[in-house]
């Protein structure tokens, strides 16, 4: 299990400042859930840790700066689930699934019968062997954002960061989603960074929580503590109701301001 | 599963080597001079090693088979399949379906090369160790492709392919501007150029196919190595970064290796467009669109295609002959804009 600290993290595009220095450290095994409104920073973070964007300050992994590693070695140590996968729409899933393996595969050589099997192995993990020669194309939208996990997962990195992996799913494959990826950590014990809308499945599903507002951090802990009407009225600017359930699950319930 | 993925790759393969045999049968039985069509096959088997068989040709027709349409089949088939993986690797690297090295302004660029050669005297690049000609056709070749891709990329998204289309015309358009105004200045060569710039492959000597041969298999091999890596590249910049593929390095190395082959045959075939759109889209419908698939069987059905190609020309205004650009391109335009109606159903 791999743990990721990270040190006064900060993005800027051109002049524009996304995320102000963040300081955090994720436990082996941890899932943190980035929630905030939309500008926030939390996918200009994900981006950063995955090296997708410059940032200053210090990203360590199990102790050792990230960016000190090959490109392949940090694939092989980070997964990055986007917000908005490209999917080929003719790319058969098998090849797609496939991709997850280039951090292992030489930069001129071919996958091994290993490569190919794990593979085999994802698919029928995640209950997606049936789809394994189809186009993407002709996949639903809950097929697709299996596919890609399924991707993720073949790049067997023991941190993964999610960002916005149910936005375009129903509640039940929501829930189906979540649940994959919450018995996979168990499973493998993956360390999660995730980024939510939904801020009932946030709290549901993470160990912890941070909300981002503006760049900054304003607040974080345990669900409890972060889904609070004063704070979340404070930071999305929005009028909602929060419920504690007996089995500890904290609801958040929009509002409809008197006399609208 | 997979399974059914692979047969189909190994069934390919052997389907377009008897395809390429087949074209280059074609192209060696036909022509306005030579031997009979049915003594070319005794021929050619009477040149294998402990082989003797008599064809029955006179020396004169055995002089004509293979010191005149030899070369030119075998030269059609080494620009046919440059062309064509190089079309189909731009159109990897720039993950646009309409990209070849063409609207790229890469053949312009590499013409434009080749003219300022031409014009400053080729009596004089003779006695050269190596000939300037590949040389300077690259270099314009390289100019012009960076110079399209800045332009593209400085006023449009990196995905936008109208974009990039849209300066290679206007880099296509310099480099042609430039190059008719060294040829006013230059009027004695002219001839010697336009002949060039239609492009020919009916002078086609063993000489031609020595000076391309070593650029075009640094360049394929180059190019047929990336296939995989081309694959990654397919879900976008950003996410085949974040599974370990160095994307900027594999796009210059792909962008100078197809470039150096391109501007290699342009120097000796001249500008044979629409090649590297239609091979490639041919290719995707028969075979899919991963790259690994793609890029050898590119090759050899280019090959075939420009051999093929390269037939009517010879036979259809004989003695004056139809230059081969003038057939590819009366065959690729229609084809080309039957790529960009079903360019959503295309590659993306």
């Amino acid at each position: 299990m791999t743990s990721l600290a990270l040190h006064g993290v900060g993005v800027s595009y051109g002049r524009a400042r996304a995320l102000e220095p963040f300081t955090d450290t994720v436990r082996p095994g941890e899932w943190l859930c980035l929630i905030g409104p939309n500008g926030a920073g939390k996918s200009s973070l994900l981006r950063a840790i995955a090296g997708l964007v410059p940032h200053d300050g210090k990203i360590l992994v199990d102790g050792a700066p990230l960016s000190l590693r090959s490109s392949r070695r940090r694939a092989a140590l980070v997964a990055h689930v986007p917000q908005s996968p490209l999917l080929p729409d003719d790319m058969s899933a098998f090849d797609y699934v496939l991709l997850g393996r280039n951090p292992y595969v030489g930069h001129f050589g071919t996958e091994s019968r290993h490569d190919r099997d794990m593979v085999r192995r994802v698919l029928g993990r995640l209950d997606l062997e049936r789809f394994a020669g189809r186009h993407l194309g002709t996949l639903s939208g809950g097929e697709r954002q299996r596919i890609v996990i399924a991707r993720a997962l073949a790049q067997e990195a023991p941190i993964m960061l999610l960002d916005e992996p149910t936005s375009a799913l129903d509640i039940g494959h929501q829930q189906q989603a979540l649940e994959l990826v919450d018995s996979l950590r168990r499973e493998h014990g993956f360390t999660v960074v995730s980024a939510m809308h939904d801020l009932t499945l946030a709290g549901l599903y993470s160990d912890r929580l941070a909300l981002l507002h503006q760049g900054h951090c304003v607040a974080s802990g345990e669900a409890s503590t972060v889904l609070r009407a004063e704070t979340l009225s404070e930071f999305y600017g929005v009028s909602v109701s929060v419920h504690h359930e007996p089995d500890g699950t904290v609801v958040v319930v929009p509002r409809r301001s008197p006399g609208v | 599963m997979s399974a059914a993925i692979d047969d189909r790759r190994s069934w390919w393969l052997p389907a377009a080597s008897v395809v390429l045999a087949a074209a280059f049968l074609f192209g060696a039985m036909i022509g306005p001079a030579g031997p009979v069509w049915w003594r070319v096959p005794l021929e050619l088997l009477d040149r294998l090693p402990f082989v003797s068989i008599d064809s029955g040709a006179s020396v004169v027709q055995s002089e004509v088979l293979w010191q005149i349409r030899m070369p030119r089949v075998v030269l059609a088939a080494i620009v046919g399949a440059m062309l064509s993986l190089a079309g189909a690797s731009y159109q990897g690297v720039f993950r646009n379906p309409l990209v070849d090295p063409y609207l790229l302004g890469v053949a312009a660029g590499a013409g434009l090369g080749a003219t300022v050669v031409i014009v400053a005297g080729r009596s004089t690049t003779n006695s050269w160790p190596i000939d300037p000609l590949p040389l300077a056709a690259f270099v314009g070749g390289l100019v012009a492709v960076l110079l399209t891709y800045t332009v593209g990329a400085a006023f449009g998204a990196a995905r936008a392919s109208a974009t990039l289309v849209l300066a290679g015309v206007a880099v296509t358009s310099l480099a042609t501007a430039v190059q008719t105004f060294l040829l006013q200045r230059n009027t004695d060569v002219v001839r010697q150029v336009y002949s060039w710039i239609l492009g020919r492959l009916s002078a086609a000597t063993w000489h031609d196919v020595r000076l391309v041969l070593p650029y075009v298999l640094v360049s394929s091999a180059v190019l047929v190595a990336h296939r995989r890596l081309l694959d990654v590249l397919r879900v976008g910049e950003d996410e085949a970064s974040t599974l370990g593929a160095r994307v900027d390095r594999i796009r210059i190395t792909v962008v100078v290796a197809a470039t150096l082959g391109t501007s290699a045959v342009v120097s000796v075939s001249g500008l044979i467009g629409f090649v590297g759109i239609v091979v490639p889209h041919l290719v995707r419908l028969l075979a899919g669109a991963s790259y690994r698939r793609l890029l050898p069987l590119t090759v050899l059905l280019g090959a075939a295609f420009l051999i093929v190609a390269d037939v009517p020309g010879r036979m259809l205004t004989n003695p004056s002959e139809t230059p081969i650009g003038v057939v590819t391109a009366f065959l690729g335009a229609p084809f080309f804009i039957l790529v960009l109606r079903s360019r959503q159903a295309a590659v993306r």
